[in-house]
């Protein structure tokens, strides 16, 4: 500890331990234990303590009745367990009968404040804390900490509850990895004191059978079997695994979403899953004896696992795709659902549960769904996978849904009543229908997808959220349809399905909900990605009035939407499909106008949004040499870095530099614009050239616009601006004081400017800069210096100890004097 | 209680309630769906009309065919439309004592009933739905009379020549009882027995029962009603709305604690969700006018216009149609805009507080004032001055039978760039479309129907939870086209009773209790006697005083006081002396105990039977019987005065008297 921070913490702990100076901010006090436990990583805690006093003293405050403030207390209480973290302290500690008064019956646990969840609170952290050493369990054992700690899992506060619960864990652990040389004995009376009252407790309430308690137990064993390693967990498991299989017997089933996390945490675990124990017997029954909703987790799980036997695989499988069997027999007029596993029917518990309740039914959908969309990218997903139903499953349900599904069945046909219009489950199936494109289907049923897709985008029922699922599930099947073969265009189904889907998408560019109009801009931005190229696509797209309809929203009064039209427009104008492209005559006119537009946008837009997707859009283009920016280059940067430049918005000044580092990388040559920070191997350029291309950089006043940005307000742009003049100052003097020889360049100009930039003054522009002197500015800034104080966080400065002492201090002091003027 | 029905149209009801010796019609809708079976009635001269060839039998014989004509394959009647009345012949119309009108829609068809059947009760209804109800029909009768028509078929309608007839001409229902429109003048005479009424007012007829009406959330002043008695309650729930559109909120708890709950006029598109076809509405809108097409709206003067001039005051300048004229043409599209803005009491939350800004509440005000809206009494006039294309035109009738949209239709009707949108849901627009066939102009059906949907229904059930619910059959089944749809009907427990046309329905309630007033000096002289905790009762002896449905005890007429000899003799002679009384008893004779008793007695070889009302106990010695039952016990002994009496003493020490 340095000594200005010695030198005020007694003032600090004679505040802390004053109760009539009530300390304002909880945060001050989890910083000064931050502060507390970096310097006990570092250094003796004993020592600490002896050349600190007051620290001790603050402690000893503790133990007189209605010494401190229940803030203070559960602070004095934690930074106890801090100290006595090295055992040479607790020793220290315990020697003062420190510990025990803090800790044990005298301390704040006989005291009124006990009822304060904060104090219970830092009692836990304290002894979460303190217990990091085998000396510690005697003192844990003896004097009745345990018990106490067993009460708190029932606490009320459920912060206490779940951290008395950690704490358990934490002592298990440390008292089973104790100095004992291999796996301990199955006897208990072999076992550690701790080990033994804490096994003996988790016993005790698994066989309570009361939900709260076996809940607290089940969640401890969880806990336990997720972060233990040790081989005595296999003994553990062993001890308690007959308990946990007498809870199945149960009806009701006690707690049985913390039975799923044990038995799944006990699975995952790498000591047990070697060997059986009797584990998968124990699953097997599991998924048998939960409801379909709580077993469907369990089926994942199971399903996640790495190695695990087939047969309880396929029946975790079976139990999963259940409700799905259910809504494929509940529509078709065939016996059984094709193609699904064998075994997996509709049992009627899954029918009654989806028929149950909208709830319900909306309920265990959504969560089939997610779950089966979840395993459907895993290496280790069921094989064969039934694509095939499960995309039968997904429109069936969809069709249910909105209605147009025949149900074969009088289940059918009430679950046709419950489902109806039913948006949860709409848009669960819509994204599992999306997930389901990474894999085609046979033709009729690709076929049947198209077909509840266009329904879907085409009802006027279908809701913003809805519509923007369909969408992006349309959006996936069309991307992952196959080519025709021969050639690289569309196949005629999917033109077929475009030429359906484009006028849907016109009418939904003029609907009145802004989110549809957003969505459809999206959709229409992701698809001329990646079709742009294709024949079949763009002579659809062109006969359509969609182009037309995209520009006309840059003007839209909802900002998103503008934002969403400029990227789609510069999109489609990237790929040659932008509305006036189609007519030749007009061509250079109509073109300089969507540059003009976009520019208007970047320079006039209310909004943060469409500027940032504009300066988006402008990069792009000049990355990609864009038709437009290609005629003058030069002109197009220095509009677009004026416009930026005067943002108010720090994004797009960031994404203004963002492009000045593509144009410099463009003009000094640097064909790989993909990792321009890599200043490692700069190629020598030649001189010519590069004077050239620093004069062009001036004229775009690039320069300005960079050092303007290094002393930028908003942290990433003065960032990105000092990355960006690295990158010049690496690139333009490769080996170094090439440009230093011809003379000194004036440098007082622009040295002024950024003096007066540092300082916050927005100052004048500086005109035409020589490159020489901006070289030789470069050089002559820290940039290096500078990039590192930028990289700290904005709070570096005022986060050392002493001025949070300093602050906490200061706090009490303006409340004393208040006080003062109040009497 | 019973219901009479005589209309077959759900969202046009026109019902009867027998109640309490009153009779009560609830609306009055007139269905005229009807006029879809005649010839558009075109407001300047169309060729194409008049030029149809007439319709012939499959022998060759055409003596129908000034009265049919034959247009893409259907044929129409050659004449002034006529409109399907409810049922008259059902009951007398003349018994009428009060109609209640629940919303303008529902009123069409009163001059019918007020004008010829001799009625000559009162109509209750709101002042904007009378208002509003008076610019419907005086719009009806204007587009009818404005187009006089010489001809009048009847030929058509003998039920011999009928049957020859092509669907849907044959199937066409009560042909017989169709009639012509009515006049502005019976209009007016009908008008004037209505008097009007504000929202939860109680207004009492003849002091048997009383109706209030209760937002209903559907239209301008639209209203569902309360009948009840002292015991019984009857909700009458027609046309209402749960969504937030420009009405006041709909009143739902006031119909908790319904005896029975009639429920009509739900939505008629119950797949439809407004929200989505308002969506659908503007873009198709959009689309059009950006071809450079026109839009044609065929709907009524008031209603969802209203909510649809909102919408798109919000849409224009986002869709870029600033510059698109919007024109609304009807005899009074002025009135209709203007009464809008001035029932701010009968407007939503939102709406009414705008009055005190002071702001007009409907937005069409600005859209007028910036000329974006403007308006028309018909196309003739300023009209043709003004008009400018593209355009999107709001007018009159939605049948497309008759109205300034004729001459649209026969206007727009050639070009694919025009669209007409329907978005009232009252008509076929298949139906409606059809003498306008071949048509290039395109059709889009959005139709807008804010009315209660089924999940609505079912939640509205369950919060107010009347015992019985009775609607038209309609609701009980799932629409014929969609016949798997088990969500789009009513579903309830107990089943709801459904009704059709022509129908009587018994409701399925009795009446068990009568208020009666007891006059205070009577109950001054009552002396209570406690019989069970809580429970007290006495005897009351007065003269049951009844007038104008309302029962009052009074204390019975004393005996003239003694003054002669004479005269207390007549007195005497008189006023018979009263009896004395027997007491009154009461409680419940535990079988079980009587038994007991009666072994105690004597009586040996007692046997007990269980009957479905109660219990006989058999003395078979004696030869007795005596049946127990909750409201009486007959001892049953032949002869044995004495043995009756003792059975009666041992029967009475279990009962209460007093």
């Amino acid at each position: 500890m340095d000594p200005e921070c010695s030198q005020l913490l007694p003032a600090l702990c004679a505040v802390l331990a004053d109760p009539r100076q009530p300390v304002a901010d909880d945060t001050c006090l989890e910083k000064l234990l931050d502060w507390f436990k970096t310097i006990t990583e570092a250094g003796s805690s004993l020592q600490l303590l002896q050349e600190n006093p007051c620290l001790v003293e603050l402690l000893c405050h503790v133990l007189k009745p209605q010494g401190l403030s229940a803030r203070v207390l559960s602070f004095s209480l934690h930074l106890a367990g801090v100290f006595a973290a090295q055992e040479s302290c607790f020793q220290y500690l315990q020697q003062a009968e420190l510990l025990p008064g803090l800790f044990g019956e005298a301390g704040p646990l006989g005291q009124a404040a006990w009822s304060a969840p904060t104090v219970r609170s830092g009692w836990i952290q304290g002894l979460r804390s303190l217990a990091q050493h085998p000396s510690a369990l005697p003192f844990l054992a003896d004097c009745g900490t345990l018990d106490t700690i067993f009460s708190l899992q029932g606490d009320s506060s459920l912060f206490v509850a779940s951290a008395a619960g950690q704490l358990l864990v934490h002592i298990l652990g440390l008292s089973l990895q104790g100095p004992a040389e291999g796996p301990p004995s199955p006897q208990a009376c072999d076992w550690p004191v701790c080990a033994q009252k804490i096994v003996g407790h988790i016993e005790g309430s698994l066989r309570s059978m009361a939900t709260p308690q076996v809940t607290q137990a089940l969640n401890v064993l969880t806990t336990t079997f997720g972060h233990c390693h040790g081989p005595w967990m296999q003994v553990l498991w062993e001890r308690l695994s007959p308990l946990v299989a007498c809870l199945l017997q149960e009806d009701p089933l006690p707690a049985a979403h913390s039975l799923v996390d044990l038995l799944l945490s006990v699975a995952r675990s790498p000591v047990l899953s070697s060997s059986d124990c009797g584990l998968w017997e124990t699953l097997a029954q599991t998924l048998r004896r939960l409801s379909p909703a709580q077993a469907g987790p369990l089926a994942l799980g199971i399903l996640k696992l790495q190695d695990c036997p087939q047969a309880l695989r396929a029946q975790a499988f079976g139990v999963l795709l259940q409700p799905l069997a259910c809504v494929l027999t509940a529509a078709d007029q065939a016996p059984g659902p094709p193609g699904l596993p064998e075994g997996t029917t509709g049992d009627s518990v899954t029918v009654d549960t989806l028929l149950s309740s909208k709830s319900a039914c909306a309920g265990l959908l959504c969560q089939t769904l997610a779950h089966l969309e979840l395993l459907q990218p895993l290496p280790q997903r069921p094989s064969p996978w039934p694509q095939a139903p499960l995309l039968g499953a997904a429109v069936t349900i969809l069709r249910f849904c909105n209605g147009s599904a025949a149900p074969a069945s009088d289940v059918g046909g009430r679950l046709c009543a419950i489902l109806a219009g039913c948006v949860r489950v709409q848009r669960a199936a819509l994204d599992f229908l999306g997930a389901l494109a990474q894999e085609t289907g046979p033709q009729e049923l690709v076929t049947q997808v198209s077909a509840v897709l266009l329904e879907y985008l085409r009802s006027p029922d279908s809701s913003p959220t809805v519509l923007k699922k369909a969408f992006q599930a349309t959006l996936r099947w069309l991307l992952s349809s196959p080519r025709a073969p021969g050639c690289c265009d569309l196949d005629p189904d999917t033109q077929l399905f475009l030429r359906e889907l484009l006028p849907v998408l016109r009418k939904r560019l003029c609907s009145p909900c802004w989110e549809v109009r957003d969505s459809g801009l999206e959709f229409l931005t992701q698809v001329t990605r990646h079709w742009g190229g294709q024949a079949g696509f763009r002579h659809a797209l062109l006969a359509s009035e969609v182009p037309e309809l995209a520009e006309q929203l840059l003007r839209d009064p909802e900002s998103y939407v503008r934002a969403s039209a400029v990227t789609a427009v510069g999109q489609l104008s990237s790929q040659g499909l932008h509305a006036t492209a189609a007519s030749p005559e007009q061509l250079g006119g109509q073109k300089e106008s969507l540059l003009a537009e976009l520019l208007h946008v970047l320079s006039t837009d209310s909004e943060g949004f469409p500027r940032r997707a504009a300066m988006q859009v402008f990069t792009e283009w000049l990355r990609d040499r864009h038709a437009d920016v290609a005629e003058d280059t030069e002109q197009f940067v220095a509009r677009v870095l004026q416009a930026a430049s005067r943002d108010l918005d720090w994004e797009v000044r960031a994404q203004g530099l963002e492009l000045a580092l593509v144009f410099l990388a463009q003009t000094l040559g640097q064909p790989s614009a993909r990792c321009p920070y890599a200043v490692a191997a700069p190629q020598a350029t030649p001189p010519g050239p590069l004077a050239q291309a620093l004069r062009a950089l001036s004229r775009v006043r690039l320069f300005e616009f960079a050092f303007r940005a290094l002393f930028d307000c908003d942290r990433p742009v003065a960032q990105k601006s000092c990355d960006l003049l690295l990158f010049l100052r690496a690139q333009a003097t490769p080996s170094g004081g090439l440009q230093e020889a011809e003379g000194s360049p004036d440098v007082v100009p622009v040295e002024a400017a950024l003096q007066r930039w540092r300082a916050g003054e927005q100052g004048e522009p500086l005109g035409d800069l020589e490159p020489e002197a901006v070289l030789a500015v470069l050089r002559s800034l820290d940039l290096e210096g500078l990039r590192g104080a930028l990289a700290e966080s904005s709070d570096h400065v005022e986060k050392s100890p002493q001025s949070l002492l300093q602050d906490m201090l200061a706090t009490v002091g303006v409340r004393g004097e208040n006080q003062a003027d109040c009497y | 209680m019973k219901l009479y029905c005589l209309s077959g149209h759900p969202t046009l009801p026109c019902n009867v309630l027998k109640f309490k010796s009153t009779t009560i019609m609830l609306d009055c809708g007139l269905d005229m769906t009807s006029t879809l079976n005649f010839l558009p009635l075109p407001l300047v001269q169309s060729p194409r009309l008049s030029n149809l060839p007439g319709w012939s039998l499959k022998d060759g014989n055409a003596f129908l065919d000034k009265e049919l004509k034959e247009c893409s394959g259907h044929v129409f009647v050659d004449s002034v439309p006529e409109f399907c009345l409810p049922e008259t012949e059902l009951i007398d119309l003349s018994t009428v004592d009060v109609i209640l009108i629940s919303n303008y829609h529902c009123m069409m068809a009163l001059p019918y009933i007020t004008e010829h059947t001799g009625f000559t009760g009162t109509v209750y209804a709101t002042e904007p739905t009378v208002q509003i109800g008076r610019l419907l029909m005086e719009e009806l009768v204007n587009f009818i009379e404005r187009v006089p028509k010489a001809q009048s078929a009847s030929l058509w309608k003998n039920k011999d020549i009928q049957r020859l007839l092509p669907s849907p001409l044959k199937d066409a229902v009560e042909v017989s009882t169709w009639r012509r429109c009515y006049t502005m003048q019976e209009v007016n005479s009908a008008l004037s027995k209505i008097q009007l009424v504000g929202y939860s007012q109680k207004i009492e007829l003849f002091g048997a029962v009383q109706v209030t009406p209760l937002s209903s959330g559907y239209a301008l002043g639209s209203s569902n009603w309360i009948i009840q008695s002292h015991y019984e309650k009857v909700s009458y729930v027609s046309g209402s709305s749960l969504l937030t559109t420009h009405p006041q909120p709909m009143d739902q708890a006031s119909l908790k604690n319904s005896d029975v709950l009639v429920l009509t006029g739900l939505t008629q598109i119950p797949t439809a969700n407004p929200d989505g076809m308002v969506g659908e509405f503007c873009s198709n809108l959009a689309l059009t006018v950006r071809n450079g097409g026109n839009v044609l709206v065929p709907c009524y003067p008031s209603g969802v216009i209203y909510d649809l001039l909102e919408c798109l005051y919000q849409y224009i300048d986002s869709a870029g149609l600033s510059n698109i004229p919007f024109y609304f043409i009807s005899p009074v599209a002025n009135s209709s805009l203007e009464f809008s803005q001035i029932f701010a009491e009968w407007l939503c939350h939102n709406k009414q507080t705008k009055v005190y800004l002071p702001e007009p509440p409907f937005p069409h005000a600005e859209l007028i004032q910036t000329n974006k809206l403007r308006h028309y009494p018909s196309i003739h006039g300023d009209f043709s001055n003004d008009f400018r294309q593209p355009c999107v035109v709001f007018t009159g009738h939605p049948s497309l039978r008759f109205g300034d949209v004729v001459h649209f239709m026969e206007l727009w009707g050639k070009s694919s760039l025009n669209t007409v949108i329907f978005t009232e849901p009252d008509f076929s627009y298949l139906e409606a479309l059809a003498p306008y066939q071949p048509l290039a102009m395109k059709c889009i059906y959005c139709p807008i129907d804010t009315r209660l949907n089924f999940i609505q229904v079912s939640k509205l059930l369950k919060e107010v939870q009347p015992l019985h619910v009775v609607c038209p059959e309609q609701y009980t089944q799932p629409p014929p086209a969609q016949s798997h749809r088990m969500d789009l009907m009513i579903d309830c427990q107990p089943p709801a009773m459904s009704y059709r046309r022509a129908e009587v329905l018994a409701l399925p309630f009795k009446r068990l209790f009568e208020k009666i007033e007891i006059m205070p000096e009577l109950a001054d002289s009552l002396v209570p006697m406690e019989i069970k905790p809580g429970i007290s009762l006495a005897t009351v002896s007065a003269v049951l005083h009844t007038k104008d449905n309302k029962h009052v005890l009074q204390p019975p007429p004393r005996p003239a006081p003694p003054t002669s000899g004479k005269k207390r003799k007549r007195a005497s002679e008189d006023i018979p002396d009263c009896k004395v009384l027997k007491p009154l008893l009461s409680g419940s004779i535990p079988v079980e105990q009587f038994v007991q008793t009666l072994e105690k007695h004597g009586f040996s070889d007692v046997k007990v039977e269980d009957t479905a009302k109660g219990h006989i106990v058999l003395l078979q010695e004696a030869e007795t019987l005596i049946q127990i039952e909750e409201d009486s016990t007959h001892i049953i002994c032949d002869n044995d005065e004495m043995l009756r009496v003792r059975l009666r003493d041992l029967v009475l020490k279990f009962l209460q008297k007093f």
